[in-house]
């Protein structure tokens, strides 16, 4: 939790590879992330993270389906298992029946599970979530950080997200404070 | 991976239905206008080559006056049956000579009147240049001594006197002569040059020589070679023989001349060969214009695509997967518009050479180059904006608006 610009967006990024610190160390599996390359970084969350922004960041004029594929084709999974492999994952997030459809034709929330079945459709260890309830209205977002908390302990996925609303923070069992920059506070056992 | 990266590029092709042909289309034309120039200028070519040959690959002309180049003008003196003797006699590597002169005339028939070209020449002449005796027969040893004036029509002169009456036996005016027809000649049609070859009337030399030229002199003498090779070796003969008649000695240049109709037609040949390259490298310009085309829309398509192009960044695609993608991409739409461009410029010079009556002929290699050359303009313009793409930053491509 944070205000904005109090670098809790930076420290996700650190966190799922994207950015390399530029001071200290990450070890991620034992490994120091910083001395890894962009093609070794891009290798680190192709098998082991998942994604889910604020945005959605769904492929537009593209079906859900093919969305939830996305993430497998760079895993080179073989194009029958990969169709199956989606349609799990696409009714785990509770969306079946809406797999032809583009992400224009379905609601935010619906956006955000097809987004949350394409971060889990590779069974990561860990998924990132940076605001993903930050463009839903509140039912909406009750409803997908259910689908979170499930999601991380029915199958054991950590689940890191940022948010800067309170009461999105109450699902979390350990809540960090950020603020300009450093962590203030580090609640654990919240919920 | 090639497989789904080449299905997602398809994809994208397809999504962006209108702008993919329109970029395309610099690439369809270019692709089209070079096939169809270097089919057109192969196709003359072949003609010119064709129409030549028609004529008599070892066909050799002598003709009194020396091949002008500038101004020097050389008075000739005519050539004379004797010349044709000569040759006939004493070259080795020559087959057959027809001595031939030439007179216009109005020929008349009934009240229909013809004006045209009267040839008098042998029975050699036919087979030099030729023609083939459709109807009647050609000239007898007596005729040909004697001059009787007889003549052979050609196909036009036949048609435009008689229409579709039977002409053998019956007599023509050919200008103050009347001539006996004893034979009709099958159609040659038009030579390459566009000159009608069947609009002549041909007597024997010597009616022509009394009757209509009131002189002795050949206009020219046509001389086939033993064989195709055998022409250098009898233009060599002839020329010796006609400076030794015609008493030039070494260093003085020669009244005469004698053509080849094969160095013509090689002459010809590369003069439209030269034109064709021309021609197709005009149109390989339009081919590159095509591919800055597709380069322009390419770095659109990346900008325009920053963010999903950092969505598969973020998901765990490699620098060199999205180049890929970016590369086949534009290969893609360069190649289908070589096929496009191959079919149009297949179809174009077909219609166009059916149009100008010349032969069509697919040419496989000039087809192969096409398509290469589409195919290595999407790689060459494509891997700009591909490299582009891939060398964005994740966090930065997702925070794109």
């Amino acid at each position: 939790m944070g205000a904005s610009g109090s670098g809790k967006s930076t420290c996700l990024n650190v966190l799922g590879c994207l950015d390399k610190p530029t001071s200290g160390a990450y070890l991620f599996r034992g490994v120091d992330v910083g001395t890894l390359d962009m093609d070794q970084l891009a290798l680190l969350r192709r098998h082991y993270l998942g994604f889910v922004f604020q945005g959605f960041n769904l492929l537009a004029r593209t079906s859900a389906l093919e969305n939830v594929e996305l993430p497998l084709i760079y895993r080179r999974v073989p194009s029958v298992e990969r169709r199956k492999l989606a349609l799990q994952a696409l009714a785990d997030v509770g969306l079946k029946g809406r797999e032809k459809h583009t992400p224009a034709e379905l609601s935010g929330g619906q956006q955000q599970r097809v987004a949350i079945a394409r971060a889990i459709v590779t069974k990561p260890q860990m998924l990132l979530a940076d605001e993903p309830t930050g463009n839903l209205d509140s039912a909406k977002k009750t409803e997908i950080m259910r689908l979170l908390v499930e999601l991380n302990q029915a199958r054991g996925i950590t689940v890191i997200m940022v948010t800067h609303e309170p009461d999105m923070a109450e699902f979390a069992s350990r809540v960090v404070h950020f603020k300009d920059g450093l962590v203030e506070r580090d609640i654990r056992g919240n919920a | 991976m090639i497989w789904s990266t080449i299905l997602m590029a398809l994809r994208e092709v397809r999504r962006n239905t209108m702008r993919s042909v329109l970029t395309t289309l610099g690439i369809v034309i270019g692709v089209a206008s070079v096939i169809a120039m270097v089919t057109l200028g192969r196709g003359a070519t072949a003609k010119i080559t064709a129409d030549i040959a028609n004529m008599g690959t070892n066909l050799l002309i002598v003709s009194p006056g020396a091949e002008r180049r500038g101004p020097t003008s050389v008075v000739a003196t005519a050539l004379k049956l004797d010349d044709a003797r000569a040759i006939t006699r004493e070259a080795s590597a020559v087959a057959d000579v027809a001595p031939t002169a030439n007179r216009s005339a109005l020929v008349v028939y009934g009240n229909k009147n013809w004006s045209t070209l009267i040839t008098g020449s042998t029975n050699s002449y036919f087979s030099i240049r030729g023609y083939v005796v459709s109807a009647g027969t050609t000239f007898s040893d007596a005729d040909l001594q004697g001059g009787t004036p007889v003549c052979v029509l050609g196909a036009t002169v036949r048609r435009e006197l008689f229409g579709t009456q039977d002409p053998l036996g019956a007599s023509v005016r050919v200008g103050p002569v009347s001539c006996t027809i004893t034979g009709v000649l099958a159609s040659k049609g038009q030579s390459t040059f566009g000159q009608d070859q069947d609009d002549f009337v041909i007597m024997p030399l010597a009616a022509l020589q009394r009757r209509l030229a009131g002189n002795t002199d050949v206009g020219s003498i046509y001389v086939s070679a033993v064989s195709d090779k055998a022409t250098d070796k009898a233009k060599q003969q002839i020329e010796a023989l006609m400076r030794e008649r015609r008493h030039i000695v070494s260093g003085q240049n020669d009244d005469f001349s004698v053509q080849d109709m094969k160095e013509i037609s090689k002459t010809l040949g590369s003069v439209t060969g030269a034109l064709t390259a021309l021609l197709g490298a005009i149109a390989g310009v339009s081919l590159l214009v095509g591919g800055i085309g597709i380069m322009n829309i390419m770095l659109v398509s990346v900008t325009e695509r920053t963010r999903e192009i950092g969505i598969r960044l973020a998901i765990g695609a490699r620098g060199h997967e999205v180049l890929l993608q970016f590369l086949i991409e534009a290969v893609t739409l360069s190649a289908m518009g070589g096929i496009f461009g191959m079919i149009l410029g297949l179809g174009g010079s077909f219609a166009a050479t059916r149009a100008l009556g010349i032969p069509f002929t697919v040419s496989v290699d000039i087809l192969v180059i096409a398509l290469v050359f589409s195919a290595s303009v999407g790689i060459g313009f494509g891997f700009f904006p591909a490299r582009k793409a891939a060398r964005l930053n994740p966090i930065e491509a997702l925070r794109h608006e």
